[in-house]
């Protein structure tokens, strides 16, 4: 007996709250991918993260609200169609940020990040302005309602599955991208290296384009995966940029294995312990618990060592 | 022979970077006032070895002592404090102060924080300044901001920011690179006397300039060392013209 | 008096800076404002005192703090609860279930004083407090840092989430510190009451005076060898550390300074506001103390003053009637300052006004304002 509960029911438990934990694990997975591939390979900064999860956010809210009013019978199939679109929006948006903005403050990261951080104000307003200030959500297509049980005592949403399947797959994509691909080459190699890239003649300014706005359209499916779970509103993006950061930092800036596995600790940490306390201690604890691992290690859990 | 005479003595020291042996089972010895260049093919573990010495990189295994102190055991600025001055490899000088007070900075009185903040200007440091910035022809430099000095000027101050600290041991990292011949000269003439007083160090590529100021060479290669002895005997060795010197 | 004149006025160009503020603040304001627009003016120099702080820690040190609000918020905290403390006698609470404790404790069904409320009775413990604590919490975190070498963006991220951790903590224990509304209803500072009128002028003067103060001492320090040193370590870390010196010991210095600094602002905020609540301790007020900075000019004391009035009015004047412009000027003044402006109100006066005012006083002083060599002064001059 632990806590009142029998073991087998604190099995259940934990079970159910893994899996809700689950879903917070996608969306934080996401982001961190998103900001892994910014911050980890460029040392950009970008506060305004969050806000890129929130145009994600407010295109599947717009896209169902057209499908609904338009194209009624496409109901069950416009989400995916959605995601797609989220992560071009979200992608284009980016790429024009870095050309107005991020190009000019590559090697100031301070200076990067509080320019992103008023970037991110003047986004929220922009949402608030067009969508209002009240939270919205878009009409969730019938298949992701609902819950499967495979035993009496495990209820498990079908949305929160969906959204992890999502979430493998880009995650996938990402990382064999970025390592097997010709663009993920490019990527690396202007990382380590800018000016041998640039003498090899790689794009290097284009590279950083591309690499940015990628960054950007994950945050945006993000977003997507962000619907299934809470309501959109212009600030929604905020609650997670701080977690985000914490996730990226603590695997490792550098790693995306280590991405995967910090925001699958963090996220099942918190919501193990949120079972256990209330919402705010839970939270609580689990940054304390970060901050100190982060002064035992700097580097984050996974880094090698290299010559400085 | 026992490694109490010695300046440093460094035995065994190894250090690996994710399997790869920068420096695998080192041996070297310096003598009082004797000037050491070490030479040797990219990569062969130079800079590596100076890095160790002054703290900035940790050994995986071996020791470091410098008069008889262990230096693997020490942080940074404790080996600066005991005797021992580095200089970078691109000249790192505090671009925004002056050349006066790029020197005043590295004065060794005022090192605690509550030193630094109670820290006079007298004349003992006015004095000394003066002899240092006397000795790295800058003296009539002395008010022009450092970001503006040529790029051999820059690595004279460095030299000077480190001799104004008095060290027992200096170690220069390819002190001459990007300089002019008659700059090459001068900056000969300043090792050769500054050695009177304390050992020092070399990292070169210039043979020219090594043959110069050399006491002794020591060649590295993959870490370890090829060859040691004096500029003739290490330039007619077959092993290093093999490796360095040419094919 | 050449030490007086140099160290803590900052020659004649920081003398004559100075002078212009103390005329602004204890003269100009005053004459010219009622006492309700005086008391805002007030509250808007509060938050200078955060604004000074980071030109110590960001624009000389190079270190970037996302969370001085949680200093401020200390010091706020400890002056609100020895006020409240003194609001609740038993006289004044005899209607509560408890009397004698603070309202909110009451409605959160607490009977007991807490312990660590204890010591806030008394007006000296308090004062220790307002310097000890966020001392001893800036000297902690920063020795944990700092000696792990963990600087720049990691400790900014890492700063941020302990305002974060702060904020939902002081939220969520509504029964210990008056959870999201904070401590309020604040009535008299040892039986003097501070919410007449007078009060209010005399409060605004003596945190005049702490911020002149402030400003003062922070010239004396970066006119030292630390000083220098702060530059130095901003701009080649690790040449000063193979100088023989202990980087850390001077960044844990800096931050601690910078957090008694923060929380004096936060006291004399609660003295004239008559209330502190969560909303300063946070992610949020904390950037916007780094933008106040940035405006004024990282470098400049004095500018951060300025930074700190004019964001500040700004924010009161728009964010009324036009609340939706007010956030894009905000973001906008973010980017702008980054981008175009990055020495801020002081670059401006440097550039445009100072050669004129030169001009102008070298026909007083018959001497040319090139007494010291060109380019120390300049950096005197700056860094001001």
């Amino acid at each position: 007996m632990l806590f009142g509960y029998s073991f087998s029911d604190l099995g259940s438990i934990l079970v159910m709250q893994g899996f809700s934990g689950l879903s917070l694990f996608s969306v934080l997975l996401l982001m961190a991918l998103g900001l892994a591939i910014i911050f980890g390979q460029m040392g950009v900064i970008n506060m305004a993260h969050g806000e890129f999860m929130t145009i994600g956010a407010y295109s599947i809210y717009v896209i169902s609200k057209i499908t609904e009013q338009y194209f009624p019978g496409f109901m069950a199939y416009y989400f995916v169609v959605a995601i797609i679109a989220a992560f071009v929006i979200a992608f284009t948006v980016g790429y024009f940020v870095e050309f107005l903005l991020i190009r000019h403050l590559y090697r100031r990261p301070l200076d990067t990040l509080l320019a992103t951080w008023g970037l991110s104000l003047i986004m929220q307003q922009i949402f608030r302005s067009v969508f209002g200030g009240r939270e919205v959500s878009p009409t969730l297509p019938d298949w992701l309602m609902g819950s499967w049980a495979p035993t009496p005592n495990i209820d498990i949403p079908i949305n929160g599955l969906f959204v992890m399947l999502i979430t493998l797959v880009v995650t996938a994509i990402v990382i064999l991208a970025l390592y097997k691909s010709r663009w993920g080459l490019k990527v690396r190699a202007t990382t380590q290296n800018r000016m041998m890239a640039g003498a090899v003649g790689i794009n290097t300014q284009k590279v950083d384009r591309m690499t940015f706005a990628v960054g950007c359209g994950v945050a945006g499916i993000a977003g997507a995966a962000f619907t299934t779970i809470a309501s959109t509103g212009p600030t929604s993006g905020s609650t997670y940029i701080v977690d985000t950061f914490l996730v990226v930092v603590f695997g490792g800036a550098a790693s995306l294995l280590g991405t995967v596995a910090s925001a699958f600790t963090i996220s099942q940490a918190q919501s193990i312990l949120t079972f256990f306390m209330t919402n705010a201690m839970g939270k609580v604890v689990t940054l304390l618990a970060i901050i100190v691992i982060l002064m035992l290690r700097p580097e984050g859990l996974f880094s090698s060592k290299v010559r400085k | 022979m026992s490694n109490t005479d010695f300046v440093l003595a460094i035995e065994d020291l190894t250090v690996s970077f994710d399997g790869f042996k920068a420096v695998d089972g080192l041996n070297l010895y310096v003598d009082k006032n004797e000037l050491r260049v070490v030479i040797g093919p990219n990569g062969a573990g130079k800079t590596t070895v100076l890095d160790m010495i002054c703290g900035k990189t940790k050994a995986t295994s071996g020791s470091i002592k410098f008069k008889g102190m262990e230096l693997t055991k020490m942080a940074e600025h404790q080996i600066v404090r005991a005797g021992v001055g580095r200089k970078f490899q691109t000249p790192s000088i505090y671009e925004n102060l002056s050349v006066f007070e790029n020197l005043e900075i590295s004065f060794p009185r005022g090192r605690t924080v509550f030193g630094a903040l109670m820290f006079k200007r007298t004349d003992d440091v006015d004095q000394r300044i003066h002899e240092v910035a006397d000795m790295i022809y800058l003296s009539d430099l002395l008010d022009k901001e450092a970001g503006l000095l040529s790029h051999g000027q820059k690595q004279w101050l460095e030299i000077g920011m480190l001799l104004i600290q008095d060290p027992e041991l200096l170690m220069l990292d390819e002190p001459v690179a990007g300089m002019s011949v008659r700059e090459r000269e001068q900056t000969a003439d300043l090792l050769n006397r500054i050695c009177q007083d304390r050992s020092v160090i070399v990292i070169e590529h210039d043979m020219e300039f090594v043959k110069r100021i050399a006491h002794k060479v020591t060649v590295l290669h993959q870490g370890k060392i090829l060859s040691q002895g004096t500029m003739e005997q290490v330039q007619s060795d077959e092993r290093v013209i093999e490796v360095y010197l040419g094919h | 008096m050449n030490t007086l004149y140099d160290r803590w006025l900052g020659g004649r160009q920081g003398a004559i800076g100075l002078l212009l503020l103390a005329l602004l603040i204890f003269i100009i304001l005053p004459v010219f404002l009622d006492i309700y627009r005086l008391n805002n003016v007030g509250k808007y120099l509060t938050y200078a005192f955060a604004a000074v702080s980071l030109v110590m820690l960001w624009g000389h040190a190079g270190i970037l703090s996302l969370g001085q609000g949680i200093f401020f918020g200390v010091g706020g905290y400890c002056m609100a609860m020895y006020l409240k403390l003194e609001a609740s006698d038993p006289a004044s609470t005899a209607r509560q279930t408890t009397p004698g404790i603070p309202d909110f404790m009451d409605w959160n069904q607490i009977t007991q004083l807490p312990l660590f409320w204890e010591p806030f009775h008394s007006l000296p413990f308090t004062i220790l407090a307002i310097f000890v604590v966020p001392a001893v919490l800036a000297y902690i975190v920063g020795a944990a840092m700092f000696k792990r070498r963990v600087g720049g963006v990691y400790f900014a991220i890492i700063t941020q989430a302990i305002a974060a951790i702060l904020t939902i903590l002081v939220v969520g224990q509504q029964g210990y510190t008056g959870g999201i509304n904070g401590i309020t209803d604040l009535k008299t500072l040892h039986g003097w009451n501070i919410n007449t009128d007078s009060a209010k002028y005399i409060l605004y003067y003596i945190n005049g005076v702490l911020l002149v103060g402030v400003i003062l001492l922070c010239r004396y320090i970066l006119s030292s060898k630390l000083g220098r040193l702060l530059l130095a370590m901003r701009d080649k870390e690790d040449r000063v550390r193979f100088s023989g010196y202990d980087v850390s010991n001077f960044k844990i210095f800096v931050f601690s300074l910078s957090a008694i600094i923060s929380a004096i602002g936060g006291a004399m905020f609660t003295l004239q506001v008559g209330f502190m609540s969560p909303t300063f301790v946070g992610i949020v007020p904390s950037i916007e103390m780094v933008i106040l900075a940035a405006v004024g000019g990282r470098l400049s004391l004095i500018g951060a003053v300025y930074g700190a009035l004019l964001v500040n009015y700004g924010k009161s004047a728009f964010s009324e009637t036009f609340p939706a412009l007010w956030l894009f000027l905000m973001g906008g003044l973010f980017i702008g300052v980054v981008m175009f402006f990055p020495n801020g109100l002081a670059g401006l006066y440097q550039t445009y006004l100072k050669p004129s005012v030169d001009r102008f006083l070298d026909k007083f002083t018959r001497k040319s304002s090139a007494v010291k060599p060109a380019v120390l002064s300049e950096k005197k001059e700056v860094a001001e």
